[in-house]
């Protein structure tokens, strides 16, 4: 079954674009296991069922998880000390 | 669905109409999701295989079409659907485009590209996109795959191997070689990414793709040949060995 | 809106009334992961109970295996919807597991090798409704389905039968675990269909 694939946080990429206005699999998680720092694209990821399992591939802690209920999605994030998101450089003033 | 092709006996490329595109990068993905009469549903990823023609390049920004490569997986819920039963004129659910890691943004920097099996699908979409804009970037595509009745785009990649400078592509047999192939048919390893990949200095940014356990080899082999971790990118498709 | 595609049958499935709600038919076991599978050496496994005062009482294999075994039959339900009729199992009962285990506590939390934990109230696991299982149809439980050994509640979703099973830890209240923090029900009665919270 692909239930127990193990892939890339590339694949999170769709999921997570329905939440987020910018692509976040380009951010990068600072793991709060290890310190490490890793693109979530770049995350292990494990699922999809019963959700998505991101995890550090440095110490295989968990740093990101997504989950579906009926008209919810669960993302618990506390796996990473900081999420830093690629922007678009800011307005000169 | 537009218009299909078989690759291959056991792969199909889906041509798809996909209203209000908004382009895309090579190496993003789409997410399939097929629901039965009954609501039940089953979603899959696919990478996208064609290139997006650049505003202003040649092509102009009208774009085109969206192309998938669907391997048929054995007992496969959702390759199997997209392969054998959906019919053209059938619509299909997609999102996307997703994914802004996986993908080349035509750097000048070398690139090898290392696809097992249908993972040389968003390599594929890089190839053609580098040949839209005439790049001149070292490209190298080492492509496994079980026989030579198994190669994806096998025309298109020869011609592009004549046509666009600076590609080449190697091919490594895991099942059964043509005759006369100087290598026994066996898995990627080693002496085959020392022999055909780059040197690590020559650091070329690296794409993996492919099922699970040929993107973990593949990557480990590059690593222990001393290439920068930070320069590969993988996407790895699932299945077990 | 989503797109029906009339051809499209999805993996072969039966639904059966004598199914819980939601549920269909698998003949084949499917594996569900949640992070790389862990391999223990059978002579560093161990199994711990925690009482609510932090005392433990641990078995070693030899030891878990000396303990009165019981051969199980019973029909697994996954939250991902499939259910397994008629599974064979061996195990030991938990209630062989708390025969001198002094608690007050009413809940317990199960943990994993792998850092799996899922929480069960104690009363679902004794009188018979659960064990720690070592074999399954006949074969020594494989590790990517739960072995050495795995915890199986059969008459709550299968993610309460924690795989990998190291340890119970009792609770004074009930704590939510692994999949139970990220959305998913804290009891999990197929027959009532709980496999969210709310539900
Ligand atoms: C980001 C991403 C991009 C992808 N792009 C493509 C693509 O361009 N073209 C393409 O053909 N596929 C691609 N895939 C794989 C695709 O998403 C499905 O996994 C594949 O089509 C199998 O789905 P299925 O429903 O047919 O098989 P399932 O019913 O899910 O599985 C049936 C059996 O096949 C095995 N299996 C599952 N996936 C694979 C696999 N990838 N290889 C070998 N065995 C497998 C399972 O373990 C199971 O035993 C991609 C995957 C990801 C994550
Ligand atoms: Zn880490």
């Amino acid at each position: 079954m692909s239930a127990a694939n193990e892939l890339d946080g590339n694949a999170m990429a769709g999921d997570l674009g329905e939440i987020f206005a910018v692509d976040v699999t380009q951010a990068v998680a600072t793991c709060a296991g290890c310190g490490h720092p890793t693109a979530l694209a770049a995350l292990t990821l494990w699922g999809p069922a019963m959700g998505s399992v991101a995890r550090c591939p440095h110490c295989e802690d968990v740093i990101l998880r997504l989950t579906r209920t009926p008209g919810q999605a669960w993302l618990d994030l506390r796996g990473a000390v900081t999420l830093r998101i690629p922007m678009p450089p800011d307005d000169p003033q | 669905m537009a218009e299909s092709r078989w690759e291959t006996p056991s792969a199909r490329t889906l041509v798809l109409d996909v209203p209000d595109w908004p382009g895309h990068l090579p190496g993003q993905h789409v997410d399939v999701r097929l629901t039965a009469p009954d609501g039940y549903s089953a979603q899959r990823s696919y990478s996208i295989a064609s290139a997006w023609p650049k505003s202003g390049s040649e092509g102009g920004s009208e774009g085109g079409n969206v192309e998938l490569t669907v391997q048929r997986v054995e007992d496969g819920e959702v390759s199997s659907y997209l392969d054998d039963i959906l019919e053209v004129g059938q619509p299909i659910e997609l999102r996307g485009p997703v994914g802004g890691w996986f993908v080349w943004r035509d750097e000048p920097a070398p690139v090898l590209l290392l696809g097992g099996g249908s993972g040389v699908v968003p390599l594929m979409s890089m190839i053609r996109a580098r040949g839209d804009v005439r790049g001149k970037q070292p490209f190298r595509l080492i492509y496994s795959v079980r026989t030579p009745q198994d190669v994806l785009y096998a025309d298109e990649l020869k011609r592009r191997v004549r046509d666009d400078p600076g590609l080449d592509v190697h091919f490594v047999y895991t099942r059964e070689a043509p005759e006369g192939w100087p290598e026994k048919p066996g898995r990627i390893n080693v002496p085959t990414l020392n022999t055909h990949g780059w040197p690590p200095d020559f650091a070329p940014d690296v794409f993996i793709c492919g099922p699970t356990p040929f993107v973990e080899t593949a990557a480990d082999i590059l690593v222990a040949l001393g290439h920068d971790p930070k320069k590969i990118r993988t996407e790895r498709f699932g299945g077990t060995p | 809106m989503s797109i029906i595609n009339a051809g499209f049958g999805g993996r072969r499935r039966s639904s059966r009334p004598d199914l819980p709600p939601g549920q269909y038919l698998t003949e084949d076991f499917p594996v569900l992961s949640a992070g790389p599978t862990p391999r223990i050496p059978l002579d560093r496994w161990s199994f711990t109970i925690t009482d609510e005062a932090g005392k433990k009482t641990s078995w070693n294999w030899d030891e878990f295996n000396a303990l009165p075994q019981e051969d199980f039959t019973v029909d697994i339900h996954c939250v991902t919807k499939w259910s397994k009729l008629g599974t064979t199992w061996r195990g030991v009962a938990i209630d062989t597991l708390f025969e001198n285990i002094e608690s007050a506590a009413d809940f317990t939390m199960v943990h994993g090798y792998g850092g799996y934990t899922t929480n069960v109230p104690l009363e679902d696991l004794v009188d018979g409704k659960a064990w720690v299982a070592h074999t399954f149809d006949g074969e020594p439980l494989h590790p990517e389905h739960g072995g050495p050994a795995r915890l199986v509640v059969p008459h709550l979703y299968f993610w309460k039968s924690a795989k990998w099973v190291n340890g119970i830890e009792m609770l004074p209240q009930d704590e939510p675990g692994f999949w139970e923090e990220a959305g998913y029900n804290m009891y999990g009665d197929p027959w009532r269909e709980q496999r969210y919270q709310g539900d």
